[in-house]
């Protein structure tokens, strides 16, 4: 919303006037700072580095205060990803902060996949932004952002050259969230191994193509700071929340039998100047990096994944009903091609189903014809074998009769032959 | 993924203390934008009244306020300048509509009012919900000045109905114009009817908001009990007193634009733009906008498809809504080709069991007709045998008959033979 990036898109005249007094909206930045203050801020913090490696205690240090934590140990199978959440408060500003542990960086001996649970997190807390924001119904002024705005690279103090799980890592991370490199445990190298240190890990870095934070410098008011702190990373930082006295002050550091690495002198460590950097100067420009660059990086691949275009075939933009309308008949029609298919299915195993069931009906009617005919040849058997028997039985009555008749007459002959 | 915020207290120095410094550094390189709309009949004093609250000459004899630009219809039609204070840069638009109320009918002269702010929501909610968004010029309406002519005896018709149609819409400010034409009672009198009908229409103007700061609740209530604001503006700088004041001068003296006991144009000026500027901006983006965009994707997801069910629950994007009817289509087809499947079962085995039973009709036929078959066969035997039997003992009989015979005829031969001796 920047009035002035509006000059060069917007061709409508915009005249210049001068005010006759005082009108007042010079207030606009302070009624903007009230409301932001009373709304609270939030920061969310990304601490990754190997186990051990002083993430909590840097943490401590930074916002003076025992943050909870089990100390980790070294066997977890794979990394995982640990945020707690904080309510602080100094003077009427109102922070939360979320604070998210690796826990079992670098421990595994496969270390291929380390850095996927850091990717799906931080793609995680995107995802449900963009859910959020693409609601119908949707309050994003009062939202927990939970997008992960600073990460924390903790390199360790070996003083030679970036691991190559680091180099990995980074690539991995640095298109998704401001990354800032910072050397842990710095009090183990001295200054001279401190600066070659120093340049190895940078030209490694560039020579890999690795994109970190850049302190911003387009801002007079804080150029010139952040220009020199460029020049400074990556920060070697000390971390501790003992007291020491130091001379007639209590101040944080670490005691060594040698002597006494204090926290906040800046001979000793970059302490200061990180917390400088990321609190004092840059905490608004990196939340807002965060939603400008890399929020909307995930958000524009998202969309593309899921179809969504700016212009037609025709080069003209679409609008937003258009889209979702377009997506909508997609969908439907989708639904529809779907259901016709079923059908279709359905349709062609009744069909299937019929065929058989008609087969099997002639069989049957086949059958019956064949046992119809062969019934009828038995019948006619039967009737010839009946007729034979009748001209036989016929044929022998014949010879009855005809034999009693000639019986009959025989006796006559007799009686004549006896009158003789 | 939700846990609990836990209270900490800070032992020493941190420094995000200096966020706030950082959002005001930040916002002041960005610069600001405001839209202010006004709307009331020609003659009413808009143009001298914006000219009096941001004390410079936007409309003048080259840029003519809407009282000179009318036209056949209502238009509605703005312009852009750049106004710069102590280090702050602010892009002002005055939207105005030269011909409002004007005609002789004004039936529906607020539409393109209407459709001019629904334009803004439109064209701002396109340009956030393009995939590659970069920059998002916000030319909505942030607040509408709207003048009600100083009559003295409450609302017009006119008055009313364009306040109902667009009090959920722009944050709406009524002003009482040239409030010069009106004594100090007549206007408690006019204020206090107006105040009537705007709460018997149900008509939200814009609303402070709440706050928990002593001070400004003292403030509010200060401005709430002078609703609706009763302004006069003025191009023209007067001396009074060895003052130089903007004023308008009678002969009975002069009424003093920002003279507290005059008008109220103070207290607009200090309420428009040095202490409220920013929630008319924020209530714009998070109450109207957000209703304009709500109506907009819930009539575009729920195009044709009438689940009033769903319309209480707009918590899902419109893909989301997509994917729930998406899942819901695919249990209600699994159903349905369950329950085409059982009746189909039914069907077949229905027909398999008459081709059953037919075929076992058959069968018993088949074997019975056998049977029938097999006993005639049977009685046919019977029966032959019999004739047989029958046959053999006649045939027999017969033997015996010619044996005997035979026998006799020998015997009557030998007889007859003796006797001839």
């Amino acid at each position: 919303m920047a009035a002035t990036d509006v000059d060069i898109f917007s061709n409508e005249e915009k005249r210049n006037l001068n005010l006759g007094g005082h009108v007042g909206f010079d207030s606009l930045p302070d009624q903007l700072v009230s409301k932001s203050v009373t709304q609270g801020f939030c920061f969310n913090i990304l601490c990754v580095g190997e186990t051990g490696i002083g993430k909590s205690t840097l943490m401590n240090t930074l916002f003076n205060t025992m943050f909870e934590n089990e100390e980790a140990s070294h066997y977890q199978n794979s990394v995982y990803l640990r945020p707690r959440t904080y309510d602080l408060q100094e003077s009427n500003v109102h922070l939360k902060l979320t604070i998210v542990d690796t826990v079992g960086f670098g421990d595994q001996i496969n270390k291929e996949d380390s850095y996927k649970p850091i990717v799906d997190y931080i793609d995680t807390q995107f995802e449900n932004y963009l859910q959020e924001e693409l609601k119908i119904k949707r309050s994003l002024f009062n939202y927990h952002d939970t997008r992960i705005h600073i990460c924390l690279y903790f390199i360790a103090p070996t003083g030679h050259s970036l691991k190559s799980l680091d180099l990995v890592t980074m690539k991995k991370l640095d298109s998704k969230v401001n990354i800032i490199p910072i050397i842990a445990k710095a009090d183990t190298i001295s200054k001279s191994e401190l600066h070659k240190f120093k340049i190895k890990i940078m030209s490694e870095l560039v020579s890999n193509g690795v994109q970190i934070y850049q302190f911003p410098t387009d801002d007079e008011a804080v150029t010139e700071i952040n220009a020199s702190m460029n020049a400074h990373l990556p920060f070697a930082v000390v971390g501790s929340v003992d007291e020491v006295k130091v001379g007639n002050k209590t101040v944080r550091a670490r005691q060594y039998p040698w002597g006494v690495v204090q926290v906040e002198n800046e001979s000793h460590c970059d302490f200061v100047k990180l917390r400088e950097m990321l609190i004092r100067v840059n905490m608004e420009d990196l939340r807002e990096q965060t939603h400008a660059r890399h929020y909307e990086l995930y958000r524009r691949c998202k969309l593309e994944e899921m179809g969504f275009k700016d212009t037609d075939p025709d080069c003209q933009p679409f609008s937003l009903q258009e889209t979702y309308e377009a997506k909508r008949k997609e969908f439907l029609g989708d639904l529809q091609h779907k259901e016709e298919g079923m059908r279709q299915m359905f349709v062609s195993k009744v069909k299937e189903t019929e065929a058989e069931l008609k087969e099997k009906e002639r069989e049957l009617h086949d059958k019956f014809e064949q046992l119809k005919r062969l019934h009828q040849e038995e019948k006619r058997k039967v009737e010839e074998k009946r007729r034979d028997l009748e001209e036989e039985m016929n044929a022998h009555n014949r010879k009855k009769v005809a034999a009693e008749t000639l019986a009959l007459a025989q006796p006559l002959k007799k009686d004549k032959d006896r009158r003789n | 993924m939700s846990n609990s915020a836990q209270q900490k207290n800070l032992e020493g120095y941190v420094g995000f203390a200096n966020l706030p410094n950082q959002v005001y550094r930040k916002s002041v390189k960005r610069g600001f934008e405001f839209t202010l709309m006004v709307v009331g009949e020609s003659g009413l004093g808009k143009s001298t009244l914006i000219n009096s609250l941001f004390l410079t000459d936007l409309y003048s004899p080259e840029y003519p306020g809407p009282s000179h630009r009318i036209k056949k219809t209502v238009k509605v039609e703005q312009s852009k300048v750049l106004v710069k204070e102590g280090g702050v840069q602010l892009l002002l638009t005055i939207v105005d509509t030269p011909g409002f109320g004007d005609a002789v009918d004004n039936s529906d002269c607020w539409q393109p009012v209407i459709d001019h702010i629904d334009n803004k929501f439109e064209d701002y909610l396109n340009s956030e919900s393009r995939v590659n968004r970069r920059l998002m010029p916000d030319n909505r309406v942030h607040c509408c000045l709207y003048f009600i002519a100083p009559s003295g005896h409450g609302l017009k018709p006119l008055d009313i109905e364009f306040m109902k149609r667009l009090h959920e819409k722009v944050n709406i400010i009524p002003l009482i114009a040239k409030a010069d034409t009106m004594t100090p009672e007549e206007g408690q009198q006019f204020k206090k009817q107006i105040m009537r009908e705007i709460q018997e229409h149900k008509i939200r103007i814009y609303e402070f908001p709440e706050t928990d700061d002593e001070e400004e609740i003292k403030l509010v209530k200060k401005i709430k009990e002078r609703l609706p604001l009763a302004v006069v503006g003025s191009n023209t700088i007067i001396e009074v007193d060895g003052k130089r004041v903007r004023g308008r001068q009678y002969p009975w003296g002069v009424a003093e634009v920002e003279n507290g006991e005059h008008c109220d144009f103070t207290i607009l000026r200090n309420m428009l733009i040095r202490t409220h500027m920013q929630d008319l901006k924020d209530v714009t983006n998070n109450v109207h906008y957000e209703n304009y965009r709500s109506r907009k994707l819930a009539a575009v997801t729920y195009n044709g498809v009438d689940s009033n069910r769903n319309k209480g629950q707009l918590t899902k994007s419109p893909l989301a809504q997509m994917e729930e009817e998406r899942r819901e289509h695919v249990s209600k087809m699994k159903k349905m080709e369950m329950e085409m499947e059982q009746v189909f079962e039914m069907k077949v085995k229905e027909k398999i069991q008459k081709l059953k039973d037919s075929e076992a009709e058959l069968q018993r036929r088949h074997e019975q007709m056998k049977r029938n078959l097999e006993a005639q066969h049977r009685e046919l035997e019977e029966k032959r045998r019999q004739h047989e039997d029958e046959k053999a003992q006649w045939e027999a009989q017969q033997r015996q008959l010619e044996q005997q015979k035979l026998e006799a005829s020998r015997t009557l031969e030998k007889n007859k033979k003796k006797k001839i001796f």
